[in-house]
């Protein structure tokens, strides 16, 4: 009796231990990562690094366009993305119940596993090539590509969360189906798609080898969809297997500036859409 | 103790003279290949309330579920037969079901108020089926149907409030208020009261009397006494199969079937 309390005791003990250590060790690998970024690229972060174009080693410069390029790149591929996501997501949790459902969702889970270069190189071959050059619609749609499995599948998910008594509910009330998805079902189950959609837009802005055959990047302020243009990701990359210091610097700097932006997109979108009732 | 119902000569003398809300002709229902009823006719009479007992899995949701084709939403389900609102078979093909629902109101075993406001809980069904046509009009439906369900006294002073942070008394008269607030003819209710405690039980149970006055109520239960107290017509089921229909007092004083006798005196069940 005694000897089996005292060893449940430190079985206890053993994997609380065991359990708060593994925990501490995943959340301190992102702050160490975090801190490093911060570390390296504060000292390089300047208002003119924000709002410069890129210049020659030794001129300094900045990134100004770079970031301008990633927030249009990724308003587009949620303006063409979310749209597509969503409206599968919802397709799959309200009505899939058939074969076509079944191949729908089996071609998404692939999708979301197909290496991202490949959407780069097919997004090059049917956008890029008839079009006999780079441009920024290329990049949106190739980070769109990526984005659609994601905020389908989640999209499904949370929509299947959502109770059956509440479409019940809303059926017993005389409400055609469509009118249950869109009255009921899907505001319950919205902060859920919107973290979803989230979770999206954080994974394709890291995204740099889509764009390099797709927007493929401009030392130049773009706003025109069919020219190149500057990604964060792209700057980053470049600047970083480039032999200069200053510009390995640029490249920390720019790094810490892609993760604020995610960081801000992310708390102002929560903010606009939190749960009011 | 029961008291004796000015309601079951009417009752009987309803049945007698087929002015049934609801007719029932020979319905079988199915899930997928498992038959779960088998063969029921019944009559439905208006401004009573009907209750249907029996033990678990006997088909009383199932039966009642199929008066507003909700089991519709369950794939592979099947119903053979009549079921008549009215006279018009509900389930004739080309058959609005959607307007069927807003017809005969239904109020679930567990609350299931919207992750709305309690206005907009009550008001979703008037928006729904463009039942108002000014904003006058509906805030008075909805204090109607919330004054109906006696519970306007608890929430007139926040309507605007989350309607999950009700109690789940108050929830599940929420729920019925949500379901009154379109009129309904026939007003289905699968155990209403199953998840809450005496005093709440008791407020809806006064309730039910009180709404029978305007409407048509089936409400399914598993509580003897409460089928005893709150209804006029008692249904009893068994595997699927309806053994009995009678005037309540009659049901739980000198039922006609032995069967209903051994269940009500609790031999079996």
């Amino acid at each position: 009796m005694q000897t089996t309390h005292a060893r449940r005791y430190a079985t206890n003990a053993v994997m609380t231990t065991l359990t708060a250590a593994c925990a501490f060790f995943a959340v301190a690998v992102l702050v160490l990562i975090l801190g490093y970024i911060a570390y390296r690229g504060l000292g390089a972060i300047s208002f003119q690094f924000l709002i410069e174009t890129p210049k020659p080693v030794g001129e300094g410069g900045g990134i100004g366009n770079a970031i301008l390029g990633t927030l249009i790149l990724l308003a587009m591929a949620c303006v063409v993305g979310m749209p597509f996501g969503i409206a599968t997501g919802i397709y799959l949790a309200e009505y899939g119940a058939g074969r076509f459902a079944s191949l729908v969702r089996f071609l998404t889970d692939t999708l979301t596993g197909i290496p991202s270069i490949l959407v780069g190189v097919f997004v090059y071959t049917i956008i890029v090539l008839p079009m006999k050059q780079f441009s920024a619609m290329a990049g949106g749609v190739a980070l769109a590509v990526i984005m659609i499995p994601i905020v389908a599948r989640t999209t499904e998910e949370m929509i299947r969360l959502v109770p059956a008594s509440l479409r019940e509910g809303a059926l017993a009330l005389g409400a055609p189906q469509w009118r249950v998805t869109t009255g009921v079902v899907l505001p319950a189950a919205a902060s859920g798609i919107v973290t979803g959609a989230m979770l999206a837009v954080a994974r394709v802005s890291g995204e740099t080898a889509p764009l390099l055959f797709t927007a493929f990047g401009s030392r130049f302020f773009n706003v025109y969809l069919d020219q190149p243009m500057a990604s964060l990701t792209v700057q980053i990359y470049n600047y970083a297997i480039s032999p200069y210091d200053e510009w390995h610097a640029q490249a920390w700097a720019a790094t810490l500036i892609l993760m604020t932006l995610i960081l801000v997109i992310n708390i102002t979108v929560r903010f606009f859409t939190r749960q009011k009732v | 103790m029961i008291e004796p119902r000015a309601a079951v000569p009417q009752a009987e003398q309803q049945q007698a003279t087929a002015q049934a809300k609801v007719s029932v002709r020979e319905l079988n229902f199915f899930y997928g290949a498992a038959q779960a009823l088998f063969n029921i006719s019944l009559d439905i009479s208006e401004r009573l309330v009907m209750a249907f007992i029996g033990p678990s899995g006997c088909g009383k949701s199932t039966f009642l579920r199929t008066l507003n084709r909700m089991n519709d939403t369950i794939p592979g389900t099947r119903a053979t037969g009549e079921v008549l609102i009215d006279g018009e078979d509900i389930y004739a093909p080309g058959l609005n079901v959607v307007d069927l629902r807003r017809r005969v109101g239904m109020v679930f075993q567990k609350s299931n108020p919207f992750p709305k406001s309690i206005f907009d809980n009550v008001a979703y069904g008037l928006r729904i089926n463009r039942l108002t046509t000014n904003k006058t009009e509906l805030q008075d439906r909805v204090q109607q149907a919330l004054e109906d369900a006696a519970i306007w006294s608890e929430v007139k002073d926040r309507l605007k409030a989350s309607a999950l942070g009700l109690s789940g008394g108050q929830q599940q008269r929420l729920c019925i208020a949500r379901a009154l607030a379109v009129r309904p003819e026939v007003l289905l209710m699968d155990e209403p009261a199953s998840a809450l405690d005496p005093i709440a039980t008791q407020k809806i149970e006064e309730l039910i009397v009180e709404l029978k006055k305007q409407y048509t109520i089936v409400i399914v239960t598993h509580n003897m006494q409460q089928a005893a107290r709150v209804s006029d017509v008692t249904a009893f089921f068994w595997l699927g199969k309806l053994i009995e229909v009678n005037a309540t007092e009659k049901m739980f004083t000198n039922p006609n079937e032995k069967l209903t006798e051994d269940y009500i005196t609790g031999r079996f069940g």
